[in-house]
């Protein structure tokens, strides 16, 4: 009766082609796989999408130009004035981890975000990015986001390593978030399936929990992307306008 | 800076020929941020559409937060702790910072200064709505 269950082998990155510089390990692994496939579909719909550019939008020209006009309506509200210009990075931050989490749903495909290394990764680009833009812009002003207006000096031995603490972490909270999330939800589907394969009969109430938490790994995949991404734009406020 | 700010018309979705078509769209921009500047003018609402999204992605990130900041200062403290030779001081007070620092971010995520380092709201609502009608007029 005994099925073993292996609900971390999904997330065993594998050399497809494997490539080596020196002692370096360049080998295309499954993970750089997914990644490619996720850059192409969404080069796919962007190009294709618009090619036509119809006054009144078919199927793909809709999805590219909502998902363009929802990043968009996104800086605007939450980056504030003059943020447009860092729409591509941020248009491109949402749709590869959308794409990244949805394309991990699909039965026998890797999920790219479930790694600590790649959402951390790209927590550190923006993070490195808004420092050096908040820099750019404010110059030594800059250094003003980390003493709060309105503190008595003493207060501010204090406050002030609070400040630069919470501000360092961010990079680390943005990507244990994303890996988080999708770690445990992908984890938690591999055991209710593993479940369903070794009860016989009775599979069809962790088939079923299945089926509802595929529908719920949807929406996470979606919101997790959508909370990387304002909070992209919630940095990057702070960086161009300084609270 | 670096790159130069794309108009909205060339990046946006092509209207090539319609005249009337682009004055709806400035229009219905207007309007939108009217609503956005009355509806959702306190800078409290992170999200933009749909209020149960919303909440959902409020709740999942301020999970993170507090956790993430505890165990990252302390362990920042304890590196620093090996590095130079402090043993238990560097943990003990960036632990407490950490949490000082991790209670900050949820406090700050939940009611509304955000994420933001700093206390300061430099822009009140009306700062927000003015801010906005530029963009606007930038826009068209």
């Amino acid at each position: 009766m005994a099925i073993e269950i292996h609900p971390l082998e999904q997330f065993t990155v594998e050399r497809l082609i494997p490539l080596h510089i020196g002692k370096l390990d360049i080998s295309y692994t499954n993970s750089a796989l997914m990644m490619t496939v996720a850059v192409g579909l969404i080069t796919a719909l962007t190009v294709f999408g618009t090619r036509k550019a119809a006054l009144v939008p078919g199927r793909w020209q809709s999805v590219a130009e909502m998902s363009y006009e929802f990043v968009a309506d996104m800086i605007d509200t939450n980056a504030g004035h003059g943020a447009r210009e860092f729409l591509p990075f941020v248009f491109t931050l949402f749709m590869f981890i959308l794409f990244s989490n949805l394309l991990g749903l699909v039965p026998y495909s890797f999920t790219v975000t479930s790694h600590i290394i790649v959402t951390f990764a790209l927590a550190a680009v923006v993070f490195v990015g808004v420092t050096i833009i908040g820099f750019v812009r404010h110059g030594a002003h800059f250094l003003r986001l980390f003493v709060p207006a309105g503190v008595p000096a003493v207060l501010l031995v204090l406050l002030v390593p609070i400040e630069l603490l919470s501000y360092f972490i961010r990079p680390f909270t943005l990507s244990i978030r994303l890996f988080a999330n999708m770690l445990a939800g992908h984890t938690m589907l591999a055991i209710f399936g593993g479940f369903a394969a070794s009860v016989g009969f009775f599979a069809i109430i962790p088939l079923g929990v299945d089926v509802l938490l595929v529908g719920l790994e949807l929406l996470v995949a979606a919101l997790q992307a959508y909370v990387f991404a304002i909070l992209t734009c919630l940095y990057l406020r702070d960086a161009l306008h300084l609270h | 800076m670096l790159i130069a700010l794309p108009k909205m018309s060339e990046g946006g979705p092509p209207d090539p020929v319609a005249d009337p078509l682009a004055r709806l769209g400035a229009r219905l921009d207007r309007a939108r941020a009217k609503r956005g500047g009355e509806g959702a003018a306190g800078p409290d609402d992170p999200a933009g559409p749909g209020d149960g999204q919303q909440g959902a992605g409020l709740g999942l990130r301020i999970g993170v937060e507090f956790v993430v900041a505890v165990v990252v200062a302390t362990g920042l403290g304890w590196a620093l702790d090996r590095w130079l030779g402090t043993r238990p001081w560097g943990t003990i007070v960036l632990f407490f910072l950490g949490v000082a620092a991790g209670m900050l971010s949820v406090y700050r995520a939940i009611t509304g200064i955000k994420m933001a380092v700093g206390y300061r709201r430099l822009d009140g609502p009306a700062g927000r709505q003015r801010a906005k009608d530029a963009w606007d007029e930038d826009e068209e």
